[in-house]
């Protein structure tokens, strides 16, 4: 009986919110005002002009060389057949000013280039509910830029750049005192930073793809409780920087191939109360470089063919590293000090080489993640010209048996014998 | 002179020992890439291995080979042929079935699985190796006529580069780590090939990332053509230098 009650009430819930939508639906009654060579407006100005608010501007295809256009009402401005606004590298080119706006489906290139203004292909000034959905951004200064916006979704963009040096490129997304952002499936590659957020709060960051930017594929500063959740961060310059945050969630994401001198799969620096779950690392120089972090939580995340797994400055404390998947790094984890504040437990080293007697699944021996060489590195980073020599090799052996130099500590005394399925 | 080379190298070819060798070489390589997924660990092991046995067995064998052959070397210079024609083409004929043995068993592996261009590099550095350490074999044995001294010297001088090497740069390092110590390392690398092979062939893996400041300013100096050239002529030179010294000590030595 529970269960067709449910059922009906589920239809009525349903029948209710489609009347509500009709009635909203005449209730906003806007009009359409289309642009384009024989329609009703020939410019996009012209159109913006004569529009009331929550009317619909429809712009066709052709190519559109207006300058800076302003959209300072409430509008849907919609993009058919993918119409492209020019900003002849002069200005900026969609200024937003409005609350309840819409963008969708243009092609928005070239924008301007100023280190004082940071002129963006669409950039939000100081408003509520801006949507910017399906968009294509290439060639700009910044793509999509967020200053004070609330409740604003960015969702399935397309943002290219060309950017050579840092200081010639701005972001992908930047996104500035901002609150309840939703950033959504966006390909982003060749800016400075793919996404960047400072002093954003309470948003959400959702499988986006940033990649082959020249800096960092995500920048996070001073930007608390935000969370992001199955996005691919490839091959950028520096990989992804959490920094002075607190409260970050970072869920199922990818870190593939950030590889040089500098680079990191994810760099953290200052950060406490977040949680990394379920994200992989693969082939980064480190797959996670943690400096001053606290109390975080690192689970059932896989790190596999990184130079270093992890580095963890002494600085690092209360953190609880558990159930990992540590595979083929050269180094599994590495630290500078031999004062140890955190927690290994439970993970899965493939350099584990104790038994199991009961056959429970945990390693009868601790394990000690700490090569004696690995500590020579971190004090003296000339030290890696000896690298794969059959010195340190035997450094590395002799100090396995009798560990002397390595902080005794530094254990994970739960080691699995068999990998996590993740 | 071409058929002292052609005897030598016949009899080495019939030397079990370098038949256990060979094997012993393929038997390591193929398992390393047979248990490897991935390409580039599979050389770095292989790179290790070559760095240790190769030196090794090419010291110690050389070295060997040499005073077993003493009655057959007495034998020739009581010929009419020249001492430096004899102790050339003992060499020359060494070193080819060291090479032979090195690249039937490393080589075919390499070229199998790794990248070109990183098998390639392997392989010539490998049988520069096992030239550099037959050289030095030589010069070991010219030194003493004794043979149990003779392979003293010879795993002596294999310890030195293999490991003791490594320490006193480890201890330079650490003694040095408040100076821009980076450009002499490069030189002091030079002086042991077993380093400076290592390094070349580091270089060019991708790992190199992992080296840092250091591994910037190396690739700066070998990534070009100076650099590369002038690596190639200073492993040359540790081939040339012994086996020209042992040379001269054998033309002057009473056998």
């Amino acid at each position: 009986m529970d269960r067709i009650k449910q059922v009906i009430d589920k239809t009525k819930r349903q029948t209710m919110l489609s009347i509500l939508s009709i009635v909203f639906a005449f209730i906003a009654n806007g009009k359409t005002i289309t642009v384009g060579q024989n329609k009703q407006c020939k410019t996009i100005h012209q159109a913006i002009k004569i529009a009331a608010t929550f009317d619909t501007i429809e712009i066709h295809e052709g190519l559109y060389k207006e300058g800076n256009i302003v959209v300072d009402k409430s509008l849907y401005i919609k993009g058919i057949n993918k119409p492209v606004l020019d900003g002849e590298k002069k200005f900026e080119i969609l200024s937003v000013k409005s609350n309840f706006t819409t963008i969708d489906g243009l092609i928005v290139q070239h924008s301007g280039y100023a280190t004082l203004d940071d002129p963006g292909g669409i950039k939000v000034y100081d408003s509520h509910h801006v949507n910017i959905i399906n968009n294509t951004l290439s060639d700009n200064f910044f793509g999509v830029y967020i200053q004070y916006g609330q409740h604003c979704i960015i969702k399935n963009n397309n943002i290219e750049a060309f950017g050579v040096e840092e200081q010639q490129i701005g972001n992908g997304i930047h996104c500035w005192k901002s609150d309840s952002l939703q950033i959504i499936g966006n390909k982003i590659t060749g800016h400075r930073d793919g996404i960047y957020f400072e002093f954003v709060k309470g948003s959400i960051i959702w499988r986006n793809i940033s990649y082959k930017n020249i800096r960092y594929g995500l920048h996070f500063m001073f930007s608390n409780d935000d969370a992001y959740i199955g996005n691919i961060f490839k091959n950028n310059g520096a990989g992804v920087s959490v920094m002075f945050t607190k409260n970050v969630k970072m869920f199922n994401n990818y870190f593939i191939d950030n590889w040089g001198d500098a680079a990191y799969g994810l760099l953290l620096k200052e950060i406490s109360d977040s949680y990394i779950f379920n994200n992989r690392f693969l082939s980064n120089t480190s797959g996670i470089y943690m400096e001053g972090t606290s109390r975080i939580k690192v689970e059932n995340n896989s790190f596999n063919n990184n130079g270093w797994g992890m580095k963890i400055q002494a600085s690092c404390m209360e953190n609880n590293i558990i159930n990992n998947n540590f595979k083929n790094n050269t180094f599994d984890v590495s630290t500078n000090g031999s004062l140890v504040l955190n927690v290994f437990n439970k993970n899965y080293w493939d350099k584990y080489e104790g038994y199991d007697l009961n056959k429970d699944n945990i390693g009868d021996v601790a394990y000690h993640p700490l090569s004696l060489f690995s500590i020579i590195v971190e004090n003296n980073a000339s030290v890696m010209l000896l690298y794969q020599s059959f010195f340190a090799m035997l450094l590395d052996k002799s100090e396995k048996v009798i560990p002397s130099l390595t902080p005794t500590n530094f254990i994970d005394e739960q080691p699995l014998m068999h990998p996590i399925l993740l | 002179m071409n058929r002292l080379i052609k005897f030598v190298v016949l009899d080495m070819i019939k030397n079990r020992t370098i038949l256990g060798y060979t094997l012993l070489l393929a038997i390591f390589s193929w398992s390393v890439f047979g248990l490897e997924d991935n390409a580039t660990k599979g050389v770095l092991t292989l790179l290790n291995i070559m760095l240790l046995i190769v030196p090794l067995v090419s010291i110690i064998f050389s070295t060997i080979y040499i005073y077993n052959s003493s009655e057959f070397i007495d034998l020739m210079v009581s010929q009419p042929v020249k001492r430096s024609k004899i102790w050339t083409s003992l060499f020359i004929g060494l070193s080819i079935s060291q090479i032979l043995a090195f690249v039937v068993g490393v080589g075919i592996p390499l070229l199998l699985f790794a990248p070109i261009n990183i098998a390639l590099s392997m392989i010539s550095v490998g049988c520069i190796v096992s030239i550099i350490f037959i050289a030095i074999a030589f010069l070991a044995c010219a030194i003493t006529h004794d043979k149990s001294k003779g392979i003293g010297v010879s795993i002596m001088l294999w310890l030195y580069f293999a490991l003791l090497f490594d320490g006193l740069v480890l201890f330079l390092l650490f003694q040095f780590a408040d100076y821009p110590i980076e450009h002499i390392m490069i030189g002091i690398t030079m002086l042991s090939p077993i380093d400076m092979a290592r390094i070349l062939i580091l270089l060019q893996l991708n790992v190199s990332a992992l080296l840092g400041h250091t591994g910037a300013i190396f690739t700066d100096f070998f990534g070009t053509i100076i650099g590369t050239f002038i690596s190639t002529f200073v492993l040359c030179l540790w081939a040339i230098i012994p086996f020209y010294l042992s040379l001269r000590m054998f033309n002057k030595k009473d056998l």
